[in-house]
């Protein structure tokens, strides 16, 4: 979200402003001296520039003034503010983009000690075959709590061995701890195999150990349906029940029971990620006393080190730190999803999810974070690359990184029998770490001829390296039996290996999606391989694996510095954080950039797992021409999944490359969009459901209309009484009889709802003659005018009355749903047209609470409580108000009538509302005094010819049209609208005019929006239409059905007869005045 | 009959929740206190900041009207807020709103001051507690840091999806007054309580 400087009240969010258009187009000084042509041009013209654009804008909900920013329309930048009336400042530069300060030159290492010896079988026992299905296999490391967990490590993880927990998965029950995900869980039991792929059919395994899983998508069935979950990200809790997806979930068919929420919150710094880098970011800032917000989407910190097992002391040692200062905020299993304007950072915190059916209930489940943050500190690590070759999607293909943190975090063992493929010096850590954890990593494939001093270290542990070979294929069915390897690209010289794990690393992907969300732009890094973050608008720096550096002591230092650079920019004075000590690193050899391994197999090589797409298909796409990223994307979907492609987009536009002949740096990636996992619609909706979802604004009266049975209508924002049943009555009844009482005899509604604008100042008359198309400014103290307000364009906005309460004040009604847009209205003119003016405006809409007093006994109703006003006709004419008592309170009684009975509107502090509603409902029972609502309201004002705005006109509809010449004032020399009432266009003599219709059966009723016709016979299409019906009723004082229309050339129409297509059926219809009852006004004084 | 209506109490805006609101408090445990201030006089006072009205109704009041923007002035059972350039609230205790129209508009004299009875405009809540700011958090964008909004300070905003004037109160009794539309008073209520459902 936008942050707008308002110029009074400084940096707020965009949904508190209005736009208000181009700035600097005044209205003309003398209209009537345009032509049609200038006219239209000031009316309906406005440049489209890209670029800086001066505009005018509102901060509507705060201090509701205007000002003019300067906006660059193709970033969104607001470069300027200024007030209304000032001079537009010089143009000011767009931000320029930042380099991120250059990261050192990558070391694709990622441990920091020297493994050491081979250790193999140290851990006890030798490796079983897995069968992928779970039970295959003798228990190899069976201790007491880990019994049924053939492939649970006896000692390494942070799994809480004292806290086993039951779950099922497909039907079959297992047993894991606290701290595993399902993923690991099923692992620690034998089971790999834990999808089938969407388009084929293919056995899938676990492939990662984290968000990036594109393979191991799960149906959460208990505690409540979720589909779609990453297995690597689910926490295990007891009784989690999940089952493998065909490629996709089902949503749940119950309403969810759980709460969600959201929260706002600032800081001046966030740090995405809490691993090495970000968590020194974090300890450098942590005590300036600047506001810091750590987010992690982990349970715990540590990010790629709780995978390694390296540093956790410094881990537990800053993480204490940070939980104990005054200013910090560490937020666990808080994903970061989106990067949006002005540092405007959403998250999403997982509350309650990995406990289960143990989750209280007044926590909410998920939360969204909305972050403000002065400065961002990206340390949002690296997505190991997978590489295509034949048959490479068997359950036991894992990405290396992934099996060592199933090792050292979880505890598990994720096969017996491994064979290593990298292109890189990463996997070598891996292998040997897995080598010391007791899993026989049989072979090292290398791609590169010459893999250099991490060879020596894994031969010293006993494994084979092959330099300069591929992996061509891979056996097995619900599990990895068999791997191929051959010389790189040749087909002689190929070796068999057994294996049930083949650990893939083809390099490392900066995971840049948020950066990429910011703005930032994104440069391909030579030595890397992969696309890193290079410059960006906003205040944010990438570390650590994010920024494309790999080597631990460069990225703690990394993280440290641009902790320590935010917290100073915000004129805080940092610490410097004690780092671990990191041990010398064996000497790197560069990685080999390959995507696609050669091999002649016809075996599928896939790129998107989850979408089954394979090198094949993005080489018909490149053969169908298509030539960019973004269109191989569509063409194959590749990238389009539940997984947003993150371990196959950099992967995808390498086979792009390769396919093309093109270098990957000049193909890109496709675009990154939030969110950058997926979120529940639940989680984003939160509270904003049901009841909460939309503000109900209630009167004075609510509760008393609630208690009489009232039904609601809604009007904008408001709840209306729409008609009060009494027992058995339907609404036709219900109505008819409302209608009867206030023409007959009294009847009351609640009028508090329209709106109500204060207008003070000795300029007041003036403003409004400009605002109305009738005079205000002769209206008499005392004394009450109808008014209506046009656009500049002629065409009807609002209407309401005007009372004049003293010589410069009035006060000004407005339509219910429009008083807050006729406020806007007229603080518009006033301060960016006429600011010489001097005269306020002031909504009262709930100062006051209304009632209108309608029928022929409601003079008698009325004289019985306010026993000081003089109501006869000549004391009291129409359209006068006085100011008296009515039943003891004080009120002010306006004449006024919106039924064409006798009629007064009673207002009165709300706070005394009710007494006058009930005083009135006794002193009228005499009179049966009848309670109604809006719909009565309409039947009776449609029967009078009364418009409703926004019914019966729609924006094209002038007063003219209307039947109301009677309003615009031919004196005034100018006002809003005056203009185009000379216009050709509103000259024409088929303008859709306002008039009745009378169906000739009396009982044919038309629905609204009911379009007529010419002739009895329908003619081919396009059938001519002649306007439609805008309000239809049942009236109970004329004893039949009418309507209200628009009609071209209607007031020369009447006494025609038309069609009204309804259903089948073509109903004939008469056209007539739109005043069908009482046309002579002989009610109005009773 | 008019005698009878004479008598009857006046009635807020929230006082059908004045239950539910005492409820919340109370099982907050101190962590959250909810409640209606029902009455409170308002005044929506327009004048020219540069003007002579200015500090003529200053002096009247006893208090300078703020001119920085989002700013309160308190002096007495005065609260001065500001609403805009020219635009200010001035808050006092019940049934006040009468005198102090007059005091200003004598003051004014025959400057074009403009004057609004707004006591029923809007209605009151006190929102305080150590968990205040975090219920508030719920569904105000602003900053209510201490460090940011503190004593002194308040601000035309929305919260949940209501317009509200907030208002820093005094330390130490520190917490918020939300100036709601009467009409949207229950409305957000129910969202307040909602909100509120982890704290009680």
């Amino acid at each position: 979200m936008l942050l707008i400087p308002c110029p009074w009240c400084g940096p707020r969010d965009e949904a508190e402003f209005h736009y208000g258009g181009q700035a600097h187009v005044p209205y003309p000084e003398d209209p009537a001296a345009l032509s049609d042509e200038e006219w239209a041009r000031y009316l309906f013209f406005r440049d489209n520039t890209k670029g800086p654009f001066a505009e005018r804008w509102s901060h509507a909900a705060g201090c509701r003034r205007w000002f003019n920013a300067v906006r660059d329309t193709s970033s969104n930048e607001i470069l300027a503010v200024y007030r209304t009336g000032e001079e537009r400042p010089a143009t000011a530069e767009p931000r320029p983009f930042v380099s991120q300060p250059r990261p050192q030159p990558a070391r694709p290492a990622l441990a920091d000690e020297a493994p050491s010896g081979p250790k193999r079988g140290s851990g006890g026992g030798s490796p079983q075959d897995g069968t992928g299905r779970g039970g295959g296999g003798e228990a190899a490391f069976i201790s007491g709590s880990a019994a049924g967990q053939p492939f649970r490590h006896p000692t390494r993880g942070r799994i809480d061995r004292d806290a086993p927990l039951t779950f099922s998965f497909d039907g079959t029950e297992y047993r894991g701890f606290r701290g595993d995900t399902l993923a690991s869980a099923l692992l620690a039991n034998g089971v790999i195999h834990a999808g089938t792929s969407i388009k084929l059919g293919r056995p899938r395994g676990i492939f990662s150990a984290g968000v990036e899983e594109p393979n191991a998508v799960v149906q959460i069935e208990e505690p409540f349906p979720e589909p779609m979950l990453p297995a690597t990200t689910v926490e295990l809790y007891d009784g989690l029940v999940a089952s493998s997806l065909p490629g996709q979930g089902r949503l749940a068919t119950e309403p969810d029971p759980a709460r969600y929420d959201a929260v706002h919150a600032h800081c001046d710094l966030l740090v995405v990620g809490a691993g090495p880098a970000g968590l020194a970011a974090a300890a450098a800032a942590a005590r300036s006393g600047a506001r810091v917000i750590l987010a992690d989407d982990q349970s715990e910190p540590g990010g790629s080190l709780l995978g390694t097992a390296e540093h956790l002391d410094w881990v537990r040692e800053i993480t204490g730190q940070l939980d104990t200062a005054p200013e910090v905020r560490v937020l666990r299993r808080t994903t970061v999803f989106g990067y949006y304007d002005d540092n405007h950072l959403v998250a999403v915190e997982r509350r309650t999810n990995h406990l289960g059916a143990e989750a209280p209930d007044n926590v909410s489940r998920e939360r969204v974070w909305r972050v403000r943050a002065r400065r961002v500190v990206l340390a949002t690590g690296a997505h190991e690359r997978s590489l295509a070759f034949a048959d490479n999607d068997r359950p036991g293909v894992m990405l290396a990184s992934s099996a060592r943190t199933y090792v050292n975090r979880h505890g598990v063992l994720p096969g017996r029998r491994a064979v290593v493929l990298t292109t890189n010096d990463s996997a070598y850590a891996a292998a040997l770490d897995l080598t010391a954890a007791g899993l026989a990593v049989t072979a090292i494939v290398d791609t590169r001829p010459g893999p250099g001093e991490w060879t020596e270290r894994a031969r010293a542990a006993g494994i084979e390296v092959l330099a300069g070979h591929a992996v061509t294929g891979t056996e097995g069915e619900a599990r990895l039996t068999t791997v191929t390897v051959a010389p790189y690209g040749e087909s002689a010289g190929r070796r068999e290996f057994a294996a049930d794990l083949l650990l893939v690393s083809g390099g490392w992907n900066p995971v840049a999606h948020l950066f990429s969300q910011s703005g930032g732009r994104l440069r391909h890094d030579e030595t890397l391989g992969s696309f890193v973050p290079d410059t960006c608008r906003q205040a944010v720096e990438v570390v650590g694996g994010a920024s494309g550096v790999l080597d631990p002591a460069t990225v703690l230092a990394q993280g440290a510095a641009a902790g320590a650079r935010a917290v100073e920019a915000e004129g805080y004075t940092p610490e410097a954080p004690r780092l671990p000590e990191v041990a010398a690193q064996p000497r790197q050899t560069p990685p080999m950039h390959v995507y696609v391994l050669p091999g002649a197999s016809d075996a599928p090589r896939f790129v998107d797992l989850q979408r089954d797409v394979t090198v094949d298909d993005l080489a018909r796409a490149t053969g169908a021409g298509l030539r960019s990223v973004e269109h191989t994307k569509r063409y194959t979907t590749a990238g389009t999944a539940n997984d947003q492609g993150k371990t196959s987009g950099v992967l995808a536009s390498g086979v792009v490359a390769e396919l093309l002949g093109v270098d990957i740096s000049a193909l890109g990636t496709t675009t990154f969009r939030p969110p950058y996992t997926p979120v529940s619609f639940a989680a984003l909706a939160g509270r904003d459901r049901g009841t909460l979802s939309d503000p109900v604004r209630t009167t004075a009266l609510h509760h008393w209309h609630v208690a009489h049975g009232a039904l609601f209508e809604n009007v904008g924002q408001w709840k209306r009484p729409w008609y009060y049943p009494q027992d058995g009555e339907d609404m036709e009844a219900a109505v008819l009889r409302e209608c009867a009482a206030a023409r007959e005899g009294v009847a009351f509604m609640d009028a508090s709802t329209l709106g109500k604008i204060d207008v003070q100042g000795p300029d007041a008359g003036v403003l409004l003659d400009r605002l109305y198309t009738n005079m205000m400014s002769t209206l008499k103290v005392g004394m009450i005018r109808y008014g209506v307000m046009c656009r500049p364009d002629g065409m009807v906005f609002d209407d309401g009355t005007v009372i004049r309460v003293a010589q410069n004040r009035f006060l000004v009604t407005t339509t219910t749903g429009n008083a807050a847009a006729v406020l806007d209205w007229m603080e518009e003119w006033h301060q960016t047209e006429w600011p010489e003016l001097k005269v306020h405006c002031t909504s009262v809409t709930e100062q006051w609470a209304t009632v209108a007093l309608v029928g022929p006994r409601s003079r008698e109703v009325l004289g019985s409580l306010a026993p000081r006003l003089a109501v006869a006709n000549d004391d009291f004419p129409f359209m006068a108000w006085r100011q008296t008592t009515v039943a003891g309170i004080e009120a002010r009684v306006c004449r006024i009538s919106f039924s064409g009975e006798l009629a007064y509107e009673i207002n009165v502090s709300p706070w005394e509302a009710l007494a006058l509603w009930e005083a009135l409902y006794e002193a009228g029972a005499p009179y049966g005094i009848t309670p109604y609502g809006t719909e009565t309201m309409h039947v009776l004002r449609a029967e009078k010819g009364y418009p409703i705005i926004g019914q019966d006109t729609d924006g094209t509809v002038t007063p003219q049209d209307l039947g109301m010449s009677w309003v615009v004032s031919k004196k005034k020399p100018d006002f809003v609208g005056k203009r185009s009432y000379a216009r050709a266009d509103n000259l024409r003599p088929d303008r859709k005019h306002l008039v009745g219709l009378l169906p000739e059966d009396p009982g044919a009723f038309l629905p609204e929006g009911t379009h007529l016709v010419a002739d009895s016979v329908l003619p081919a299409p396009p059938v001519p239409m002649l306007g439609h019906v805008t309000s239809s009723y049942r009236s109970a004082a004329l004893g039949r059905t009418f309507a209200l229309a628009l009609i071209k050339g209607g007031r020369n129409r009447i006494g025609e007869r038309l069609y009204a297509p309804v259903g089948d059926q073509l109903v004939p219809v008469t056209v007539a005045s739109p005043v069908l009852y009482d046309p002579e006004g002989a009610r109005r004084d009773g | 009959m008019a005698d009878t209506a004479l008598t009857a109490p006046l009635r807020s805006p929230l006082s059908h929740v004045a239950g539910r609101l005492a409820a919340a408090t109370r099982t907050s445990g101190g962590a959250i206190r909810l409640a209606e201030l029902p009455f409170l006089a308002q005044l929506d006072v327009r004048l020219d900041a540069k003007g002579t009205a200015a500090e003529a109704v200053g002096l009247a009041l006893g208090l300078q009207l703020p001119l920085q923007p989002n700013t309160v002035v308190r002096a007495g059972e005065l609260t001065a807020l500001w609403l805009g350039p020219d635009e200010w609230l001035v808050v006092g205790p019940p049934g006040g709103e009468r005198e102090v129209e007059s005091r200003i508009r004598e003051a004014a004299g025959d400057e074009p001051v403009s004057v609004t009875d707004v006591s029923a405009q809007r209605t009151t809540l006190l929102v305080t507690g150590p968990r205040a700011h975090d219920l508030l958090a719920h569904g105000c964008s602003l900053d209510l840091h201490p460090r940011v909004f503190g004593s002194g300070r308040c601000a035309q905003t929305t919260l949940g999806r209501t317009q509200v004037v907030l208002v820093a109160r005094d330390e130490p009794r520190a917490g918020f007054w939300v100036l709601v539309r009467s009409s949207f008073a229950g409305y957000l209520t129910d969202w307040l309580l909602d909100a509120a459902t982890e704290y009680v």
